[in-house]
């Protein structure tokens, strides 16, 4: 089964037989980050620009590792030192990346559909490493990963993703890709952060932390933002870790075998107690480890064919 | 206005709901008014300088707008008062009211006279300044109303943001009781819909888009009808957006608010679903609603709750539209796709012609208290013929406005504007063959 798509702008509508293909394309790349030289000639030649907007040391720095494993070469354009402070706007910085022939570009950006606004403006594949509110596609497809390597399978998995939904790319992108995959989700938080009726008809919401990840294969907590607290989305970060901060009791309930996923950067003590985030089943090492292969693959298969290189040739490479 | 010769108009269908006239009528215009209006024929020996053969045309009085926004002075860029006269005459609009958004803003006699001497200049539509409510906008202390209406402004509004101190809200509906003229309210609850980009709901919720929930304009409406009810001053809805706003104003009248509406084109046609790729030009305020909100406003418009159709035609210079979503400009164009797009209720049944007529001219000058709205004898002589039959393709180039900030650029239209005539002078006529040069 093929990948279609000429960007990664979110998970939302990307068939299901894609994200198995991308999964099972970053299988094939792992065993490459556990070799002794850890380098494949695959995108020799090809460039890739880092695009952030936004501080991300995890994410920018998985994109270049991975890149720099399948031998592409990497600029990194930070806000902080691109012409974004100058009020350059996006549409003129896509327009001079463009002038560069860049074989894909992965943006971070806070405002959502910023990366709908690049790929509209360029010829290379964009790769959406996060924008706003709206989709973090490569975190989910990680997150997927690393959850199918766990239980063998997605489907019939009952996921529990908590915290704050809303304003969540992290949970917008895995609630796409795991209903895709044939995953039951509950929304777990606060109805201030998990409205009625988000994700429409077969998500079950829940405001009450142990009933939601009662039966729950995977549990998916989400990092929690101070200055919502600013904005009385809940009075207190200390209130809100009573009610929804994750530790040994509220797992109680949850499947015997449950496995715990972070997205990081975690606030230990608030969202996710340490014993829970160090414990056995937590996998959020597992999730950053499996990070660079994911975003191997994606780069592999977008910026490949960024230049045209002849689909067959490259699927072999991949697959030997 | 300067006025020309006679014009004689024969053979369309002409549709005068005020006269309660809707058939075959010819129309005698001279001196700038409308001389008569007589069974087919009647003016064939009539000594006039130009007759218009109406076949298969509607000819109705000019439509009027009650709401656009011109931007000048201060932002030239995006419109002027002659750009936006002209977009209007294509439209089919003699008569625009525009708001006192401007830099600086018409919150004084010297601007509504500057911009009433643009509209001069121009010599297009017939453009009524609408006043601030408040100096400078900034919602403290009233303009000075009573100077503005010496000058001309025919109704006051700080329409880009609500007015939300109600005490000056309620202030401003007395005050206003003087002048006999309407405070239009662009109601929007300033906590509700702080940051928010579109409406509420599922699609921002897909789109990760801060949303502005409808209660954040039925808050402020429902708050204005009480105020409207308190004082006896005429309250006049902007750009209805939500069932439950309809839902308000419809209870108001019937227990005997003084209290008009009006609904967008925009809002009447799409909903909120048409943001789905970020599009720019689908950002405006208040936002695009869901399909049964939009049901709602056909309903409301349907039944005489809604007495207006107007364009809040806000044109935004396109760098203004092509950035992040949340950081785009709110408004669209609507002067030049407003007649073909509220035609689609005609089409639609949901409005006979002659309430399209009533909602677009006859309501509209009565709103405003401006002649007009009708093509009795002694009216102006502002008429527009229409070709309700016309296709054609909304396109950038073919748009006269400065700005091309339209959710409907490539959209098929039916029904437009072939002859637009103000104070008996023609000041647009639709040219066939630079129209097929567009469409083509
Ligand atoms: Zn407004």
């Amino acid at each position: 089964m093929p990948f279609t798509q000429r960007h990664l702008l979110g998970l939302e509508g990307l068939p299901a037989e894609e994200i198995v293909h991308v999964l099972d394309t970053a299988q094939s790349f792992v065993e490459i980050s556990e070799r002794d030289i850890k380098k494949v000639p695959t995108l020799r030649g090809k460039t890739v620009i880092n695009l952030f907007y936004e501080a991300s040391t995890r994410t920018r720095t998985s994109f270049e590792i991975a890149a720099k494993r399948l031998s592409a070469d990497t600029i990194n354009i930070s806000a902080a030192t691109s012409s974004a402070q100058k009020g350059e706007t996006l549409a003129d910085t896509a327009r001079n990346l463009e002038a560069m022939r860049p074989d894909a570009i992965v943006i971070r950006h806070p405002a959502s559909g910023a990366p709908h606004l690049l790929a509209r403006a360029v010829s290379s594949p964009v790769i959406n490493a996060g924008d706003g509110a709206h989709e973090h596609p490569t975190q989910a497809l990680l997150d997927l990963f690393t959850i199918r390597e766990k239980k063998g399978r997605i489907e019939g998995l009952e996921v529990a993703i908590v915290g704050d939904v809303l304003h969540s790319r992290v949970a917008r992108s895995n609630l796409h890709g795991l209903r895709a995959l044939g995953a039951r989700v509950r929304l777990v938080g606060p109805p201030t952060l998990v409205p009625e009726g988000f994700g429409g008809s077969g998500v079950s919401i829940h405001h009450d932390l142990k009933t939601g990840i009662a039966g729950a294969d995977v549990v998916m907590m989400l990092r929690i933002q101070h200055e919502r607290q600013g904005a009385n989305y809940f009075p207190s970060v200390e209130e809100y870790s009573r009610l929804f901060g994750l530790d040994r009791a509220a797992l109680a309930d949850a499947k015997p075998d449950v496995v715990i996923l972070h997205p990081g950067p975690m606030n230990r003590g608030i969202e996710i107690s340490s014993e829970v985030a160090d414990g056995p089943y937590s996998l959020i090492l597992d999730q950053v480890t499996n990070g660079v292969a994911v975003r191997m693959a994606l780069l592999y298969l977008l910026a490949a064919r960024g230049r045209g290189e002849p689909e067959r040739e490259a699927e072999e490479r991949a697959s030997s | 206005m300067k006025t020309d010769g006679a014009i004689a108009i024969e053979g369309g269908r002409l549709i005068d709901p005020a006269a309660g006239l809707d058939g075959r009528h010819d129309l005698l215009l001279d001196g700038g008014v409308v001389r008569a209006v007589d069974k087919p024929g009647a003016f064939r020996s009539a000594p006039v300088e130009r007759r218009i053969d109406a076949r298969g045309r509607w000819v109705v009085p000019g439509l009027i707008d009650l709401h656009c926004h011109l931007r000048e002075p201060g932002y030239e860029y995006k419109e002027t008062v002659a750009s936006g006269a002209a977009a209007a005459v294509a439209g089919g609009f003699t008569a625009v009211a525009c708001m006192a958004n401007t830099d600086p803003v018409n919150d004084s006699a010297a601007v509504t006279r500057f911009i009433l001497e643009r509209a001069a200049a121009a010599a297009l539509a017939r453009v009524h300044p609408i006043g601030a409510v408040s100096q400078g906008l900034r919602g403290e202390r009233l303009a000075e109303i009573g100077e503005m209406r010496a000058a001309g402004i025919v109704a006051v509004s700080d329409d880009g943001q609500p007015v939300a101190d109600a005490a000056l809200m309620r202030h401003a509906l007395e005050y206003c009781r003087m002048f006999g003229i309407a405070v239009i309210d662009h109601a929007e609850d300033p906590g509700l819909c702080a940051g928010g980009a579109m409406h509420e709901g599922a699609t921002s919720h897909r789109l990760g888009l801060k949303g502005i929930p409808a209660a954040a304009e039925e808050a402020m409406v429902g708050r204005d009808l009480l105020l409207a009810q308190l004082t006896g001053g005429r309250l006049h809805v902007a750009h209805a957006s939500t069932r439950g706003t309809v839902e308000l104003v419809r209870a108001a009248k019937a227990r005997g608010v003084r209290v008009t509406a009006e609904v967008t084109p925009h809002h009447l046609t799409l909903t909120d679903e048409a943001v789905a790729e970020y599009d720019g030009n689908a950002k405006m305020k208040p936002p695009l609603r869901t399909a049964d909100d939009r049901r709602a406003l056909a309903e409301g418009l349907a039944d005489g709750t809604i007495d207006a159709i107007a364009t809040d035609h806000a044109p935004h210079h396109r760098d203004e539209k092509a950035v992040e979503f949340e950081a785009a400009a709110f408004g669209v164009v609507g002067l030049e796709t407003a007649l073909a797009l509220s035609l689609r209720l005609v089409e639609q049944r949901v409005l006979d012609p002659a309430r399209w007529v009533r909602r677009l001219s006859t309501a509209p000058a009565e709103i405003l208290g401006v002649a007009g709205g009708t093509l009795r004898a002694g009216a102006p002589a502002d008429v527009v013929l229409i070709d309700p039959d016309a296709e054609w393709t909304v396109e950038a180039a073919g748009l006269r406005s400065k700005s091309k900030n339209s959710p409907f650029l490539g959209w098929a239209m039916k029904g437009r504007a072939s002859c637009t005539i103000v104070a008996g002078r023609v000041v647009y006529e639709h040219s066939t063959a630079a129209s097929e040069r567009r469409d083509g």
